[in-house]
């Protein structure tokens, strides 16, 4: 089996891995009960779609890999999520900004992914659609209310958007293994998603009478391994139990 | 109303929970009752969301994928019992504002259990089968009570929380199949959480007050001390199964009562942690007014934002 398919998976799964921790480091701590459970509630989708990923890239993998040794036991230059999943829950504004971003490509992504060759793929992407909808509703009304509610939310709201900005462009940039999977049908053409990415995020910024960032510069890297400094807590976080006490079941 | 007329009104009114009618939100009820059913509904609430943080705790370090899910889900349902009982004491008359700043304030209780810190993977079973276990017995038996909406949110709980017990039980029972290490970090957690579980039961029935008034109302169906008995009665043999030790020298089956004797519950410990003085104590409190402080900005943009919209609907209606 190809490495591309296998890590083409991988970059998938990385990111629903990865916000889905974020997000969980919030349950219990959430504005309002309300929200809290609906913060957990997406973060128990993207850890679900997580293992149907892993599930297959370990089958694909064959030996010893499981979707454990792949969320658990691989080294931060492995993991190939991108960088704005790994951002920090730094208040409830950039957690809905980070969310909303990720869910408007996220689902663009999907819709694409459920016409793949690859059934697993698609069917996973299938069943995705229906959860992620539902995040992006739930982080786009939030930034409408933030967007349009006091003047301190406003700041604030606009604030994680020019702050978080210069990770977005990387969503759409194409690995090498992105484009194998794109010519054999199996993977999605993510540089082709960035114009509708960029109309809905514009239109839904502006009914938040909120300003789209203008910037220049973008960072990247996360898609090649090469993280932000907040992963490697992170993973010795998420790790640590299968570091401490490797081999054994829980 | 004369004096009569109230005798009058409350006797019939005790006179249906005999018959096992509910008592719903809009009948007359005895100002007491509602303040009793205030304080304890409210408190249960606010174990249920307290109750979230330890286990929360271990929810970025969970061992295995699925045990991450599970936990994450586990951890929801309590948010969401939390909302059932806030929305069954919002019935009574208090704004779900005022529990929590009857919580912040420390005027309100919840379980003191949660003020016991969770230190290893294994406390999230113990949890599970210890605590969560213990909670059921008193549940259970106030799916029979007389409030209405108390009445019909604890079947629902009871529901999910047998779920839980079972699920933190087989984190136990899935360790004590593993490395000694994994035994005996059962075993710590067994030590740690045996006592404090049951403590859960309150303090004995002869220094326990308002029991007889409680027991009237279907607040209370059995007593501190019988559900003590019984919780202690179940778990000894699933200790067994385990491969566990249950940390009590004075444990042993009596067969003339047909129960377990035990030992003493240190009540000096009960008291200094049910008075703010445990580990987590302040940990907690301090993590439920963070998160409340914190989400002020947010909840005040929601309430000007909706006030925006109905502003603007009004406009286009006009």
């Amino acid at each position: 089996m190809s490495n591309s398919k296998i890590n083409y998976i991988l970059g998938i799964a990385d990111n629903a891995l990865i916000l889905g921790q974020r997000l969980s480091e919030l349950c219990g701590h959430g504005p309002s009960l309300e929200t809290d459970i609906a913060t957990t509630n997406i973060a128990l989708d993207l850890l679900g779609q997580t293992r149907s990923y892993y599930q297959y890239a370990a089958e694909l993998q064959g030996g010893e890999a499981t979707e454990d040794t792949l969320a658990f036991l691989r080294k931060e230059r492995e993991y190939k999520n991108v960088l704005l999943v790994e951002q920090p829950n730094t208040d409830f504004g950039y957690v809905m900004a980070r969310q909303y971003m990720f869910d408007v490509f996220h689902l663009l992504l999907l819709e694409q992914l459920q016409n793949s060759n690859d059934e697993v793929l698609a069917a996973i992407a299938k069943k995705s659609i229906k959860e992620v909808s539902y995040h992006k509703r739930f982080s786009g009304d939030w930034i409408k209310r933030l967007g349009d509610g006091t003047e301190e939310s406003h700041n604030r709201m606009q604030e994680a958007f020019d702050n978080l900005w210069t990770f977005t462009n990387e969503l759409f940039l194409m690995t090498a293994d992105d484009t194998a999977m794109v010519e054999a049908g199996v993977g999605v053409d993510v540089a082709a998603l960035k114009a509708a990415w960029t109309q809905e995020i514009t239109a839904l910024l502006t009914e938040a009478t909120l300003t789209v960032p203008d910037l220049k510069y973008f960072l990247k890297g996360g898609k090649e391994g090469i993280h932000s400094e907040h992963m490697g807590f992170i993973l010795t976080e998420m790790q640590y139990m299968q570091r401490t006490y490797p081999n054994m079941t829980w | 109303m004369s004096e009569k007329e109230i005798k009058n009104l409350e006797e019939l009114f005790q006179r249906r929970i005999d018959n096992d009618e509910k008592i719903e939100p809009k009948d007359w009820m005895p100002e007491k009752y509602r303040q009793t059913h205030i304080r304890q509904i409210s408190q249960h609430a606010h174990s249920e969301i307290v109750g979230m943080l330890p286990e929360a705790n271990w929810i970025t370090r969970a061992p295995s994928l699925r045990r991450k899910v599970a936990l994450l889900a586990k951890i929801q349902d309590e948010g969401g019992h939390g909302l059932y009982l806030y929305s069954a004491a919002e019935t009574l008359g208090i704004s779900r504002d005022e529990m929590y700043e009857q919580l912040h304030t420390g005027k309100a209780k919840y379980s003191s259990i949660f003020n016991y810190p969770s230190l290893t993977w294994a406390d999230i079973g113990a949890i599970g089968w210890l605590v969560d276990g213990a909670a059921i017995m008193n549940q259970v038996a106030l799916m029979g009570t007389s409030y209405g909406p108390y009445s019909r949110a604890m079947i629902r709980i009871c529901k999910e929380e047998s779920f839980h017990q079972r699920q933190g039980y087989e984190i136990l029972l899935t360790m004590s199949k593993g490395t000694q290490e994994q035994k005996d970090m059962v075993q710590d957690a067994l030590n740690r959480w045996w006592w404090p579980s049951l403590m859960m039961f309150g303090p004995r029935d002869a220094e326990s007050p308002n029991t007889e008034q409680s027991v009237k109302w279907k607040l209370k169906r059995k007593t501190n001390d019988e559900l003590r008995q019984q919780f202690v009665d179940q778990t000894v043999p699933q200790a067994e199964i385990l491969g566990a030790k249950i940390p009590d020298a004075n444990l042993k089956w009596n067969e003339d009562r047909k129960h377990y004797d035990f030992g003493e519950i240190d009540w000096e410990e009960f008291w200094q942690v049910v008075n703010g003085h445990g580990k987590c104590n302040k940990l907690r409190l301090e993590a439920r007014r963070s998160a409340w402080e914190k989400g002020t900005w947010v909840r005040d943009a929601a309430m000007a934002h909706a006030e925006k919209q109905t502003q603007r609907n009004l406009e286009k209606a006009v």
